[in-house]
Parts: structure tokens; sequence; C-alpha cells
């Protein structure tokens, strides 16, 4: 559906996206990620057609961004960042005007808007003027806007950002609701959401793909995946004992709350070696489990690199 | 025909805009008042005792259009940007041409309907006398080509920035001096310094002589290539500005 190839993007002397590739089939929902600036909205924007990329190019259905951006352009459903919409036209005229452009006759373009409307939840606001509405309003506008002609692949950058957490909900089921039949790539920061609605997530920094890979994978590579924790007071040596474990990379405590990352693949291990001390040891050990990868931990990891990681700790 | 829909859907919307919002019309009366101000009060139409509108109404849309041709135009590029529309539009299966086109067509009719409602005055020098027909049309033709030349221009500044004040200074600055290039008090200036070639060059720039001959009534190729080609340059020139700084 949507072929990213060796995208490359300079502005004057800064290089904002250095060879991007990707790609995201039907059915596929992918959570594009990374901190401000690390490229998203760029690499978004020359999908789109609306920036030409300096190097690379983009393929949609067969259609090279490059070489025929209209064609492109005609099966891109797009949300672009703060959702931007005419705010002097009513709902229904700001949605008329979208298909005319879109090249749909009166009666389908009737039919389209209504389901657009329906599909939206816009049916109480649609005789409004734009500027009148709330944010979570104007940004079902424009969702509105970019599935208007039932796209096979829809864009999004940054749905949800701004909304209160109902209107997060409402977008978030939406889109789950969109994508059994289309490819949609949505760009954001909130980790929750990639894991709530993303089949899969790609991680981006300073222009480069990181991290590419299903919420869990992604999970299983941060550190603290499969670490071992539980709460111990008392017994002075169990650190240095700890620190001692064959499978044991780094063991962290604080009050009494003690943390074993395991070295790579050795979780397992980590485990029952742990196990089997606390046991032959018999420390009487509190609240113990075996902690789940986090999105947020691996995402600081390869967005800011070990140093910093370790200093702002 | 494909071309034709989208961009007639654009110039559809973009008069919309126009007609949707109380500035058009605060520009349609401001703009009629001014005019007639300026004919039956300033030019002292009726003391004239004469049945000729070049001097005391033609002859004026050029410092009439100064002020209200860049204030027509400076929203049309600017507010987009402003207020990120820009992103949307160039989105949608629409080509730059065809969005700047759509913009400079849309204002030109709001202009062109704004030059129409004049009409009042024209009748008056028919109750009153027996103008020249011919010399009524050229300068309503003058008039509609003046009109575009500027907002060629003021649709190149609008471009240029998303503040809508700079646009309109920026666009008045720029149609004054082509408006005064061959004007004497503004050549003398440059005829100190500069070689005699430059006067020439830099004058021959200038509206006035091209508008006075078509208002004359003289259509001469030249004059209309004059307007074409500068109109054509504005509007290449904002596609340049545009395809090179969209996002900023």
């Amino acid at each position: 559906m949507l072929e990213i190839r060796n995208l490359d993007r300079w502005f004057g002397p800064i290089h904002a996206v250095r060879g991007i590739s990707l790609t995201v089939g039907r059915g596929e929902v992918l959570g594009f990620l990374g901190p401000n600036g690390a490229g998203k909205s760029t690499t978004m924007r020359m999908v789109t057609g609306f920036l030409p990329p300096t190097g690379g190019t983009a393929i949609v259905n067969g259609c090279d961004v490059t070489l025929d951006p209209i064609g492109v352009k005609r099966q891109i459903g797009y949300l672009p960042e703060n959702a931007p919409v005419y705010g002097d036209l009513t709902v229904q005229h700001f949605l008329e005007f979208i298909a005319r452009i879109r090249g749909y006759n009166k009666v389908e373009a009737r039919s389209r808007i209504a389901t657009a409307i329906d599909q939206c939840r816009l049916q109480k606001v649609a005789q409004q003027s734009i500027d009148t509405l709330s944010k979570g309003f104007r940004q079902r506008v424009c969702f509105a806007q970019a599935i208007l002609h039932d796209p096979p692949l829809l864009i999004m950058d940054e749905p949800t950002d701004g909304l209160d957490p109902n209107q997060k909900h409402i977008v978030r089921q939406m889109i789950r609701a969109m994508s059994p039949n289309k490819a949609i790539v949505i760009s954001t920061h909130i980790l929750e959401e990639v894991e709530e609605i993303c089949t899969r997530a790609v991680i981006i920094a300073n222009g480069r793909v990181v991290a590419n890979g299903t919420p869990a994978e992604l999970k299983a590579r941060s550190s603290q995946h499969g670490a071992v924790a539980f709460t111990l007071a008392g017994a002075s040596t169990a650190l240095t004992e700890l620190q001692a474990l064959p499978a044991a990379a780094r063991v962290s405590q604080t009050d009494g709350r003690y943390v074993l990352i395991p070295r790579a693949d050795a979780s397992s291990r980590l485990v029952a070696e742990a196990g089997a001390l606390i046991k032959q040891r018999n420390w009487p050990v509190t609240d113990l489990r075996v902690l789940e990868g986090r999105l947020d931990e691996l995402f600081r990891e390869l967005t800011l690199g070990e140093e910093q990681i370790r200093k702002s700790k | 025909m494909d071309w034709m829909r989208t961009t007639g859907a654009l110039i559809r919307r973009e008069l919309n805009a126009f007609f949707g919002s109380p500035v058009a019309y605060v520009f349609l009366i401001v703009f009629l008042m001014l005019t007639a101000f300026l004919t039956f009060g300033i030019g002292r139409y009726y003391e004239n005792g004469q049945a000729d509108l070049r001097e005391v109404f033609f002859g004026l849309h050029p410092w009439v259009y100064l002020i209200l041709v860049p204030a027509a135009a400076m929203r049309l590029w600017a507010e987009e940007r402003r207020s990120g529309t820009i992103e949307l539009l160039l989105t949608l299966p629409v080509t730059l041409t065809q969005a700047i086109l759509g913009k400079f067509i849309a204002a030109w009719i709001f202009l062109l309907v704004a030059l129409i409602l004049t009409c009042p005055v024209v009748i008056t020098t028919y109750y009153l006398g027996s103008p020249d027909t011919g010399m009524i049309i050229g300068g309503y033709f003058a008039s509609f080509l003046l009109a575009g030349t500027y907002l060629s221009i003021g649709l190149l500044t609008s471009a240029m920035t998303r503040n809508q004040v700079i646009s309109f200074v920026l666009a008045l600055v720029f149609c004054l001096f082509l408006l005064l290039a061959g004007y004497p008090p503004v050549t003398e200036m440059f005829v100190r310094w500069a070689p005699a070639n430059v006067v020439r060059v830099v004058s021959a720039f200038s509206f006035m002589p091209h508008f006075e001959a078509i208002q004359r009534g003289v259509i001469d190729l030249r004059n209309l290539v004059y307007f074409a080609s500068v109109m054509v340059f504005m509007l290449f020139a904002t596609f340049l500005v545009l395809n090179n700084r969209k996002a900023a």
C-alpha cells in the first residue's frame, strides 16, 4: 500500500530526515513515534506531496509521489498537525468544498458528506461555522475531510493532540473502526495510544528509523523487559549477593525495593537464579513480580542515548 | 475538463470567502463612496461641464486601487499560511498552479464586481450629456486590467509572509513604485545619478502610459502585452515563492 524508500530532506543546513524506509500494508495501523523535531511531520508532509523530498520517494499503490503527486493525493486522506480547517465555512459547506475538489457530482457528494458526518458524529454541528466549534470538533471536521473519499491510505499527524480524554477516546474508536480495510499511519508521542490502537510502531530519532516492530516486540526490547522486582526489608548483604548472580546485568535498590535487570536474553534464567537465592537465604520477600518491558523506556533509550539516560537518573 | 472543474471549485470557494465575510461589503462601500467622492467632490465633475470621465473618474482609479487592491489581496495566501490551511489545500488533489489561479481569478472577479457597481457615475454622465462610449469602454477595460495587475502584485506579497499587514504595506509600496516610475519627479531623482538607459528602463515599467493609452480607447497590442506580462510574471513569482517556502 505505502512504501517509503530512502526518504531524505534537508532544510538549508539541517538534515531533517535521513533516509527513512518503511512499508505499510492494508489492515495495518502504524504508529509513528519520535520526540519533537525527530522528523515525523516532515516525513508525513513528503509522503502526502506537500513538501518535495530532497532524495528518495514514497509510493502509494504504485503511484510515485515525486512523479505523480496528484495521483498520490487522490489516494490519501490526510489529517495535518493541528487539524487546519477553513473557519469561515460551516461544517457542511467545508465538506462540500472538499467533495467538489475531489471531483464528486452533487448526488455522490451528498451521500459521501452524509456518511462522513455520521462517522465523525458531527450531525449536531453540521450547520455551524467551524470557528465556533471546540478543538475536539474541529479535529473531527478535519478527520471527516480526510475520510470523505474513503481513501485506501490514511495519514494522521497527531490526531489526538490537545483533546480531552473523552475526545481522545472517540478519535481512537474512529481510527479502530476504520482500520480493517485501510492502511493507516498515525504520528503521536502518546505511548499508551500506540499500545491501544497500533499494530506496528516505528520509532524515529534524528531523522532515522531506530526501531520498527509490533508494540509487544518493542516492549521486549526495552532493557527492563523480564526484570525481577521485589520488596525486602533488612538483609543488608542482599544487594551484593544479587549483583553476583550471573544473569543479572544491573541491580538497583531504593527503599527496600529491588529491581534486577537481566543480561540480554537471560531473563528466564534470572528469574530462576533469583528465586533459588531467595529460597536459600530464606529472605522475607514480598510483592515479587517479573516486569514487562515498557515502551516509554525503550523510547527514551533509543531517542536520548544511554549516557543522557544515566545522567537523568 | 477535470482541470477546469477543480479550478472552478477553488474559485467558488474564494468567492464564498469574499462574499461570506463583512470585509467584502466594507470594501465595496468604501470603494464606491471613495470613487464617488473623488469624482464629484474633488474632481469637480459638475463644475467642469464636460461629459468626459477620463480625468475625473478613470484617472483616479490607479490611486484608489493603490489602497484597496492590496487590502483585498493581503488575505489570500497570508491567511492560509497563518492558519496552516495551506497544508490542507495543497495536499488535496490540486496543483499549485490551480490554487494560485483560483485565488487570482476569484479576487479579480470580486474587483470586477466592484468596478461594475460604479455604473451610476456613467449613467449620470449619459443623462447629463453625450459622452464618447468608446472611451468609457476603454476606461473600464483599462481599469480592469490595472486592477488585475495590482492584484497580481498583492498576491505575490501575500505569498511572501504570513502577516497580512506586511503583505499590505509591501504591495502598496510596490504598486506605488510602478505607478510613479514614469512620473517626472521620480525619474528626475534617477537622472541625477543613474545612466540614461537605466532611467528609460525603469520608466518603461510604469503602469501609467499603458493605462492612459487603453483608457483613450487605443487598444494597442503593446499595452495589452504589458499588463499581461506583468501579471504572468507576478503569478509565476508567487508560484516560486510558495514552492520554496510552503512550510515556513
